[in-house]
């Protein structure tokens, strides 16, 4: 296993394991299939990558006719043109009539880097979230982006799946399966709940790491699955510990952070700190430089997760 | 049928029309009226294989209502062929209908894509075609556009790619009445030359009169038999509100039900 891989790398070549096994499967491209990797499908299967060019609303509605020829389709592209360029689309035309699409681009989040804020999607969790009969996934790491590429394709109806650029550590093993509308408790504690997704997981780990040193003890759960969000998990751990932290490379608002702030409202009011993006749009530089210059590092949910503590 | 019997049932299909729309109090009788000759040699002509006790069938020719506010003639249609009763078309955009304001394919049988934000039905009837082109199978997919909906950029992203993938499985009708919401379509933003731009994008395009039943017959037939690697076009010149005097070439009933009085009217001007 290597130490660190992109979740994107896992797009092409679980679509062509797939297909190996008979499944229907096809990707409708726009442009991207070399920076998404599913041209791998296409090599391997050249008559089940459809490249529409530069054209995402396109790409949408061809991936809706191919599902409804009884084709499982997946669409590729950024995931600020992918699901902001194309709501419209994937509201009226996948969601609305339940279609067996899965919106699955790459390069969301900051961890796009130099492209700049134009290309850093921090918005569409929160956008795909609010879709009726949408299901959202945000891998931790390439392992777990493979097991919920498979859950999206064996899921019938739409299914978001989030996806990053950079190369993030493996946190899982290779092989693992994921369900649909489970949370798993990646570490147990009992001073403070830390509910993360995407490559914030491995900065909570981290981040619970350095909180052990000084004494304070941290459940780290992985919320890969937003929606449905595992509320029996979330809540028996905040049952336990209190108080939560949120982490996600994403807005604050409408993600998970959200998504964990309506369940602790309606069901089991506690103290709660989000780390995320603040409202703001990204802006260029490294990986690393921009999770710090938006506070989503390990130091961040660290403070976080003192602040949570103290408000017990 | 023969010619005189499509004209009726085509007939029967503007009755049906205008008695839901009236009955719903709502609706969009213009573009319905415009396209109901097409929508009778689909269905009624032998044009479009399918079976209304079988509306799954694999073998089944598509239709997609692109131009989805023009619902009323997909409901009349349907309901003629068989899939669900004829005094069903009076629930239209009633609560709990299966005949929403706008197609819902997930509950009305023979709708075979949900559409009404326009622009995308030629990128789904694209995607069948692929999807069917993939699967071996030799069936056609029809859509139904309107003139003023060629606005839409999306409509040119699937012109494009139909005619990049060869997709000669695909007939899209342009129902060109010439009037959309906000008055006559070259004031309000022309997309013409409709016929150069498709012919531009590398689609073979058919025009023909769209109310007159034996040119629509014979040109969709065309279209759908020739199979030379190129998508077709057909451009319909039609009226909108046809059929009805007070309604023929008026934008205002582009989404404007008739009251009482102009009902009476409407079903004398149609002969019923």
């Amino acid at each position: 296993m290597a130490d660190k891989k992109a979740t994107r790398a896992a797009y092409g070549e679980t679509l062509v394991e797939l297909a190996n096994a008979g499944e229907p499967v096809v990707a409708v491209e726009a442009d991207l299939s070399g920076s998404t990797t599913t041209k791998k499908l296409g090599d391997a299967y050249p008559e089940r990558l459809f490249n529409v060019g530069i054209a995402e609303q396109d790409m949408v509605g061809v991936a809706a006719g191919l599902a409804l020829t009884g084709h499982t389709a997946f669409t590729g592209s950024f995931a600020v043109f992918g699901t902001g360029r194309v709501y419209d689309q994937i509201r009226n035309t996948v969601c609305y009539a339940n279609l067996n699409v899965k919106i699955a681009p790459t390069h969301a989040g900051v961890s796009v880097g130099p492209d700049g804020g134009s290309h850093q999607m921090v918005e569409d969790i929160a956008l795909m979230r609010v879709l009726p009969n949408m299901r959202v996934l945000v891998p931790a790491d390439y392992a777990a982006a493979k097991a919920a590429i498979k859950l999206a394709a064996h899921t019938p109806g739409p299914v978001y799946v989030r996806m990053g650029r950079a190369s993030v550590p493996c946190v899982y093993d290779e092989g693992i399966e994921l369900e649909m509308g489970r949370a798993y408790v990646l570490r147990e504690g009992s001073d403070v709940t830390i509910v993360a997704c995407g490559v914030e997981i491995d900065e909570a780990l981290k981040a619970a790491d350095a909180l052990a040193e000084q004494g304070i003890s941290a459940e780290v759960i992985d919320a890969f699955c937003v929606k449905p969000l595992d509320a029996e998990t979330i809540l028996a751990s905040v049952g336990k510990t209190g108080c939560v932290v949120t982490a996600e490379e994403h807005s604050v608002i409408g993600g998970l952070g959200g998504a964990v702030a309506e369940l602790l409202a309606e069901e089991h009011p506690a103290p709660l700190v989000r780390v995320g993006m603040r409202d703001v749009f990204g802006t260029s530089g490294e990986f690393e430089e921009l999770m710090r210059e938006f506070e989503l590092d390990a130091q961040a949910i660290v403070e976080a997760t003192k602040k949570a503590i103290a408000r017990k | 049928m023969n010619l005189e019997e499509l004209k009726g049932k085509a007939n029967d299909i503007r009755v049906d029309i205008v008695k839901m729309v009236a009955e719903a109090g709502s609706g969009h009788p213009g573009g319905s009226l415009s396209a109901a000759d097409i929508m009778t040699a689909l269905y009624f002509g032998g044009v479009l294989k399918h079976d209304s006790q079988n509306p799954q069938d694999p073998a089944r020719d598509r239709f997609i209502l692109s131009k989805g506010h023009a619902a009323p003639a997909l409901y009349a249609t349907l309901a003629e062929a068989g899939y669900f009763p004829v005094e069903e078309t009076l629930t239209l955009r009633k609560l709990h209908s299966r005949l929403q304001g706008h197609p819902d394919c997930r509950k009305l049988p023979g709708v075979e894509a949900s559409t009404g934000s326009l622009g995308q039905g030629l990128s789904i009837a694209s995607g069948m075609a692929c999807g069917l082109k993939l699967d071996g199978s030799d069936s056609t997919v029809f859509t139904l556009l309107g003139d003023g909906e060629c606005q839409e950029g999306q409509v040119w992203e699937a012109a494009m790619f139909a005619a990049h993938r060869g997709l000669d499985n695909l007939v899209a009708i342009v129902d060109h009445n010439h009037l959309q919401i906000d008055g006559n379509i070259e004031d309000v933003c022309s997309p013409e030359s409709l016929i150069a731009k498709f012919e531009a994008f590398g689609w073979a395009v058919f025009t023909c009169d769209g109310n007159d039943m034996e040119a629509v017959l014979s040109t969709l037939s065309a279209a759908k038999s020739s199979r030379n690697g190129a998508p077709k076009a057909i451009i319909a010149e039609t009226t909108k509100g046809k059929g009805v005097s007070f309604m023929e070439g008026q934008a205002g009933w582009h989404g404007k039900a008739p009251n009482a009085e102009q009902t009476v009217q409407a079903l004398e001007d149609l002969g019923a």
